[in-house]
This record gives C-alpha cells, structure tokens and sequence, in this order.
C-alpha cells in the first residue's frame, strides 16, 4: 500500500487535515490497515517538500490543511496506471521451506504442506470473519478483503498442486530440487 | 446435547480383491447445531463420498452414522427415507431442480411426498423462498432464472420444513466469486437459525465461511483447523505497509 498516493487521493476530493486523512485512510480501506497519526504527518511533510501537496502557511501541523498541487495531481494519475510489481525473484519463504524439506531425510513434505494450508486458511477465515460482521455493503472493506483472501488462496492452489506433483512424481521431485530455484530465477531474468 | 451429525469410526469400501477401494477409513466427525464445517481435499480423497454417507444416501461398510442422535443402521430403509426428507437438506453444484416445475413446486415438493397438503406445502416453500430472497420468483421455472436464482431456489428445498442438517457439495457450482460468496452467505445465515451444514469445496475462500475446516486425504481426515481467534487478530498485528 503506498500511503503517500492514498493520502494524494484522498487529497484530491478538496483540502483536508491531518487528523481528518487518518480517518478517511482507515474507513476507506476497511479498518484493515491500521495508520498512526505520526506516519500521516511524516508522509505530508515529504509530499510539501516534493512539490505534491501545499499548505496555508506556518501554523502549528494539525492546524494545517493541505491541498494537492497540480504536480501531486499528476503524479497521482501516474500511479494509478503504474502496474505493480508482480514479477518476484522467486524466492519465496514458503516455497523455500518446502523445497528445503524435500532434502531433509525423515520429513513428510505432504504433512508440512498441511501445515501451511491449514495456517493459510485460518487466516482467510479470519479475514471472512471480518467482512460477514462487515455486511454486504461496505464495499471498501470487501474490496480489501477479496485482494488479501485471493492472494492467500493462491498460496493454497499452490499447496495443493505441489501436493499433487509429489504423490505423481516423488522421486523426480527429490532430485530436482538442487538446482531449481537458480535455474529458474535466471530465466526469470532473462525474460524481463 | 444431541449433535445434528456424528460419524464415528466410518469406513466405506468399494469393490473386492483385487479392485478394491478404500474411499473412507474410520472417520470421526462431529458437527453441532449452528455448526458450518467445510471439507476439503484432493480428488479422489473421499469428500463427496462423506456426504453422500453422512445423508444416507448411501450405507457405509463399517462404523455409525448419526443423524439428530439416532444411528441410521439401526431405523428400517422406509424411515430412512423419511429422515432424509424431514431431517436433511442437500444442495448440489447442479442445483437438481425439476424442470418441469416451478420455483416453489420444486422447493415445497419434498414437504408434499412426506404427506403434507399441497397448499400448506406450497405456503412453506414460499416462506422458504421469502428467507432466500427469491419470493417474487415463485411461479418462474428453473430456466426463467439466473444461476444465483437457481441456486437460492435450491437451498430453500433444502432447509424447507424443520430440517437440521445441511449437506451441500460444491454448491457454488459455477457462479462467480461475488454470487458464490452470496450462497454462503445464506448457508451461514441457515447455521445461525440453528441448522448445522457440512459443506464440500475445493476452493479455499469458500471455505473460509466455515467455522471449521476439515481436510481429507485418501480417505482419512488428516487435519481440521482450530476456532479463528477473531477479526481483532488481524487488526492488532499493526501496520505492515
């Protein structure tokens, strides 16, 4: 989440202050990521100094109300339209570990798998939890939830699929394991 | 209390010799009154095979099933029959409404072929839609509606009448995400008027609607997840951005 963009968008319905950006910053995604008042007047500060947002004048910081300049408009628009970053090294912890696990003798990768699942979907459900007290309506709050319930659910797709690779193929997957993940950052690599 | 679903020790076999398969292996499950319990697990892990065994629409080879307290090994086949309408409601990812009926025919039948007048059925299958939010589709045929509407209409057949237990298998079938999440929206509403569900799903997220999460693996439960300590939990782990 980049806090700066959030408060430039929250900036850009009119001039706000501090204590009101926090708020607004927490009902619109949900409640679900928490903001202390010292962070929203830290990132201000920044956002004054690059030219993105303008103050009235000298008065004490929660006196201030900030407005965004047609600098920090712009900028906004950009992020909008900035795709994320979704090509990770591949080195990923959970991955790791069941990589690691493939070559510790004595270790049932099948039940270490079904620890993290049933770990990733306690979670979920405490995340459901969250939007069934929530209601249907409140759509920032379900926007939020869904973003963090499919991501954790593609973590369990990737469980079950590795799952069912090893009861296909445990050996290969034994002696596969060494070189892998290099090989596969290095075509990640290539292909960026 | 008496608990809406017990199996205790249920294994079901199919074949012999050499084909033999071993589709459940002694098997414990418990669901109480109120209780959405989710099953999950890789094809083939004995999912569909608990449900159909847990509504007795099929025997197990060993072991008790008890539905409301009462061992369905021990009442003769015509009362089974009767439990199975009275007591249990099932939905299928097919949704398997009778085409040539309309919504509240489908949904009051089960009451009508367990005796009940035709218009006091009909007048509860209708409440049973009002509770789904699909009253106004009444009179319509299952190829009038959307498949979010076909799937309301299901679960109002299944939990017309007093039935407490719920079996459901896949019963998003296939809406989208958002109208999938309505149905279990309404499963957990049918929960909190004290019907107990067991709900089979190899989606994680539908799942999560559960207060508990069963998995299975080759016919054995091999784990479950414990209660969720809350919404607050995730509140307090702070700021992670």
């Amino acid at each position: 989440m980049s806090v700066p963009h959030a408060l430039l968008a929250l900036l850009s319905e009119g001039p706000k202050y501090g204590l009101r950006l926090q708020n607004e910053f927490e009902s619109r995604t949900g409640e679900v990521w928490p903001l202390n008042v010292g962070q929203v007047y830290t990132t201000l500060q920044r956002l004054e100094r690059d030219g993105l947002v303008e103050t009235d004048g000298e008065a004490e910081r929660s006196q201030k109300r900030y407005r965004i300049t047609s600098a920090g408009g712009h900028e906004l628009a950009n992020w909008l339209r900035t795709p994320p970053d979704l090509v990770p090294p591949p080195r990923d912890e959970l991955v790791i570990k069941v990589l690691v696990a493939l070559e510790v003798p004595g270790t049932d990768v099948h039940e270490i798998l079904q620890v993290h699942r049933r770990h990733v979907i306690e979670i979920m459900q405490r995340y459901t939890q969250v939007k069934a007290a929530a209601g249907e309506d409140d759509l920032a709050l379900a926007l939020v939830a869904d973003a963090e319930l499919f991501r954790l659910e593609a973590i369990v797709r990737w469980l079950d699929a590795a799952d069912v690779r090893l009861k296909q193929q445990p050996s290969v997957a034994a002696a596969a394991v060494v070189d892998l993940p290099r090989e596969l950052t290095r075509k990640m690599e290539v292909s960026q | 209390m008496t608990r809406a679903l017990e199996l205790r020790q249920v294994s079901k076999i199919y074949g012999s010799g050499p084909t033999e398969v071993h589709a459940l292996r002694e098997i414990e499950l418990s669901v109480e009154r109120g209780e959405l319990v989710a099953v999950m697990g890789p094809s083939g892990s004995g999912k569909s095979t608990l449900l159909t065994i847990a509504g007795s629409l099929e025997a197990a080879t060993s072991g008790q099933v008890l539905v409301d307290g009462v061992d369905l090994a021990t009442v003769s086949r015509s009362d089974q029959a009767q439990m199975r309408r009275r007591s249990i409601g099932y939905v299928f990812q097919d949704f398997n409404l009778l085409p040539g009926l309309t919504a509240v025919e489908n949904v009051s039948l089960p009451l009508e072929l367990d005796g009940v007048h035709g218009k006091a059925a009909r007048a509860t299958g209708q409440k049973a839609l009002e509770k789904l939010d699909v009253a106004d589709r009444a009179h319509r045929y299952p190829d009038e509606l959307s498949g979010g509407e076909r799937q309301r209409v299901a679960i109002a057949r299944a939990i017309v009448g007093e039935r407490g237990l719920l079996l459901a298998d896949e019963p998003t079938g296939a809406l989208d995400s958002v109208n999938g999440e309505a149905v279990m929206r309404l499963l957990r509403a049918a929960m909190q008027r004290g019907v107990a569900g067991v709900v089979v799903t190899h989606e994680a997220h539908l799942a999560s609607w559960a207060d508990r999460v069963v998995f299975l693996r080759d016919g054995h439960v091999v784990d479950q997840t414990v209660a969720p300590p809350g919404p607050e939990s995730l509140l307090a782990s702070g700021d992670r951005h």
